[in-house]
């Protein structure tokens, strides 16, 4: 009686170790899973306020003169390079569809040529999706020799279909900087 | 097959399962260090685990009355900001990876297989290495505290980019230690759930457990869930720190929320790993004190399981300012909330089943008692917290730092010291003296209220967490906070000296300890001898085990 009662347990031991490893095995799948997941959520939600980082093309459903919504241009620094970037227009006011520009000033403090890269950020995130831009200086890094000013128009366009409320839009960019392997690249664009 | 042969082969499997039982049984036991270093003993391990946890207790007690200290007036007194900051994120990773999860491993090392009726853990091997990872693990981490440029700094929660871009050249030896520790929780994991779902002794159906191993049992199933996720967080730091991948970089394309997601979707259930097994160590002590049956052992069960269910759908909470969208906010409050269903029902089990009850106030039930009590007032602010315009006010401030005590100081620490003295009669032999258990409980009780109360109001009042210098405004309460936290830090001195005096004598316990307390651990004799229930045990359903009761 008592032993097969131990024969039971070893193989339902052996059982349960191989289940739970199974269990273990798609819960390391699942959290690798989540990265792409991520990025495809926030795609569609527009969740963690990101833009498309490729040109879009400018859309032509019309312009609602009836809205108007304001436009915020943040611009702050992440350590590490020695770059000021400015919004020479901080705030544009402009009816949903149609296309405005700001410009942004890009100056390089130091006496090294250097590179750099505005990542850009959409609040409130539910903006994020109807914020367009046709051209934007944040699709690709930036280089700069030392001491020089750099004006940089970015072209946009806020879809008609943003939420009626919301009413003012803040567009931030963080400046990095870029690696050197990147920067090699840069040079040969 | 004759009887000869079914003997051999299941001895075979036996030593298969349960090798290190073979291994003391022929005398060839080494002795000495090598005993302990080698102990396939699922009472040896416990034992080690317990110490192992109670030396943490201490270090990263220590860090917390640096901490203390430093903010026992405004200015900068004793270190400099940067130690500082050391001190407040390894405070955080002992206590929660090094004192209170090995402390819970422990006592379901030596517990679970008494309780169920188990010669041994199912897989002894497994469970001597999963223990010596920790001491590993833990070595590891302290010594990056001598490295260049200092220990981790950037927080428990070791947030990205701070922990990657912004972080110290020790991070690499950071994310090994916690590498460590997790394979080890998670083996630990493997061992508790083979051990109960195959060796229980005959007839002890699932639903006739005690809650301390159906607890447990769901807190492994919590491990083996999220301590992948944590590995995977940790490996993609590793990756954007020395292989310039951007997971969390947003100069490449990566993203610093992400880091958060992935790190709540381990942390809210981490909350519960350390909770759960004192859900279960209450429910045991309660009703042995109290002299009555437990009231609504199933529905403990069920709202054990629920909370488990529900850790996994709530971790955004941690994250109500990040800017998510209102939807969002919207969903993690209300699951949040909806946790305090659960929750509520086992308080008022608890309660219940001291209601009318023949209650006596051991130190055991005192701490449970306590836990009961102070546990819910953590919980209260957990709900205050879920509400999410009252987090914007609250976020990253000492009112989150009170909560957060309140659970896993009163809280799970309380119910680990219930439960050691609890269990001390049938560890030792010996009971824990009471004259020193309640200096130990009262001067423990007083001491955490004084520390942690306070820091409700300066929370409240706009204190932001992990500072070293403050606004004149806070003085008052952070003094009494420090006052607070060196008495408690120098009250658990006592319980150091209780142990010490259990373990070399006192008065001499019986085999079956408290007068109302269940469970086969108490059919073996006190001290428990090194080998138990080589036969399994008959199962006789006790007061608290529904069996008995669909019998009438
Ligand atoms: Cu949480």
């Amino acid at each position: 009686m008592t032993v097969h009662q131990s024969t039971d347990n070893s193989s339902g031991v052996k059982r349960t170790v191989r289940n739970t490893l199974f269990a273990l095995v798609a819960m390391v799948g699942f959290t690798i899973a989540l990265v792409p997941l991520y990025d495809v959520f926030c795609e569609i939600t527009g969740l963690n306020g990101k833009t498309a980082d490729s040109a879009q093309v400018i859309s032509a459903t019309g312009v609602d003169t009836s809205r108007t919504v304001r436009v915020q241009l943040v611009t702050r620094s992440a350590p590490g390079l020695p770059w000021r970037l400015e919004a020479i227009n901080q705030v544009v006011t402009v009816h949903p569809g149609e296309v405005a520009q700001a410009r942004f000033r890009f100056t390089n403090t130091s006496d090294q040529r250097l590179s750099g890269r505005a990542v850009p950020s959409v609040s409130p995130s539910q903006g994020a999706r109807h914020f367009r831009k046709m051209q934007c200086f944040c699709f690709q890094e930036q280089w700069l020799a030392g001491g020089e000013s750099l004006e940089l128009p970015l072209v946009f366009q806020v879809d008609p279909a943003l939420p009626d409320d919301v009413a003012t839009l803040t567009l931030a960019y963080t400046l990095y900087p870029m690696g050197e392997e990147i920067a090699l690249g840069g040079l040969h664009d | 097959m004759t009887p000869e042969t079914t003997q051999s082969v299941s001895q075979h499997s036996v030593s298969d399962v349960a090798s290190g039982h073979d291994a003391h049984a022929h005398g060839h036991a080494p002795t000495g260090l090598m005993r302990w270093l080698l102990t396939t003993n699922h009472k040896e391990i416990g034992t080690l685990y317990m110490l192992f946890s109670l030396l943490m207790l201490f270090i990263g007690g220590t860090m917390a009355l640096v901490i203390r200290a430093e903010l026992f007036q405004p200015g900068l007194q004793y270190v400099q900001p940067e130690f500082f900051n050391q001190m407040t994120t390894m405070h955080g990773l002992i206590m929660v990876f090094g004192a209170i999860m090995p402390a819970f491993v422990g006592l379901a090392n030596w517990m679970i297989p008494l309780q169920v009726g188990a010669p041994d853990m199912a897989l002894p091997r497994l469970n001597n290495f999963s223990f010596w990872l920790l001491p590993v693990a833990f070595t590891t981490l302290l010594a990056t505290l001598f490295m260049e440029g200092g220990g981790p700094n950037f927080g428990w929660t070791f947030y990205a980019p701070l922990s990657t871009t912004y972080a110290p050249p020790s991070t690499n030896f950071f994310i090994l230690s916690i590498h460590l520790a997790g394979i080890s929780s998670i083996l630990g994991a493997i061992n508790i759930i083979a051990t109960i779902l195959n060796l229980r002794t005959p007839g002890m159906r699932l639903m006739d457990m005690s809650l301390f191993v159906w607890t447990w049992l769901i807190t492994a199933f919590l491990l083996i869930a999220v301590m992948p996720v944590l590995a995977g967080v940790v490996t993609m730091m590793l990756l954007d720190i020395n292989f310039g991948t951007s997971f969390f970089d947003a100069a490449g394309g990566g993203d610093p929320v992400l880091f958060q997601h992935l790190f709540w979707f381990f942390g809210h259930p981490e909350v519960y790993i350390m909770i759960l097994p004192a859900f279960g160590i209450v429910s045991l002590i309660v009703p042995a004190f109290a002299r009555k049956r437990l009231f609504g052992y199933a529905s403990m069960v069920y709202a054990t399981a629920s909370i488990a269910i529900l850790s996994f759908v709530v971790w955004a909470h941690h994250m109500f300012t990040v800017g998510l969208p209102l939807t969002a906010e919207l969903f993690f409050m209300y699951s949040t909330m909806l946790i305090a269903v659960p929750t509520g029902v086992k308080v008022f089990n608890w309660i219940a089943t001291l209601f009318r009850g023949s209650i006596s106030f051991e130190t055991p039930m005192l701490f449970s008692l306590g836990f009961i009590v102070m546990f819910t007032i953590g919980g209260l602010s957990g709900v205050m917290l879920a509400i999410v315009p009252a987090d914007f006010q609250y976020h990253d401030t000492y009112f989150v730092v009170a909560h957060f005590h309140y659970v896993l100081v009163p809280g799970a620490l309380f119910a680990i010291m219930a439960a050691a003295y609890y269990w001390m009669p049938k560890w030792t032999g010996h009971y824990a003296n009471e004259t020193l258990g309640k200096w130990h409980f009262w001067l423990s009780v007083i001491g955490v209220n004084l520390t942690f109360f306070p820091m409700h109001f300066s929370g409240l009042a706009g204190m932001p967490r992990r500072i070293p210098d403050y606004a004149l405004q806070f003085a008052d309460f952070n003094m009494l906070s420090s006052i607070g936290g060196f008495l408690f830090g120098f009250s658990q001195l006592i319980f150091v000296w209780v142990v010490i005096k259990a373990v070399r004598g006192g008065v001499k316990a019986p085999a079956k300890a408290w007068e109302g307390a269940e469970g086969l651990e108490w059919a073996v004799p006190s001290p428990a001898p090194l080998h138990t229930f080589d036969t399994p045990p008959e199962f006789v359903p006790e007061r608290d085990s529904p069996s008995r009761h669909s019998d009438h």
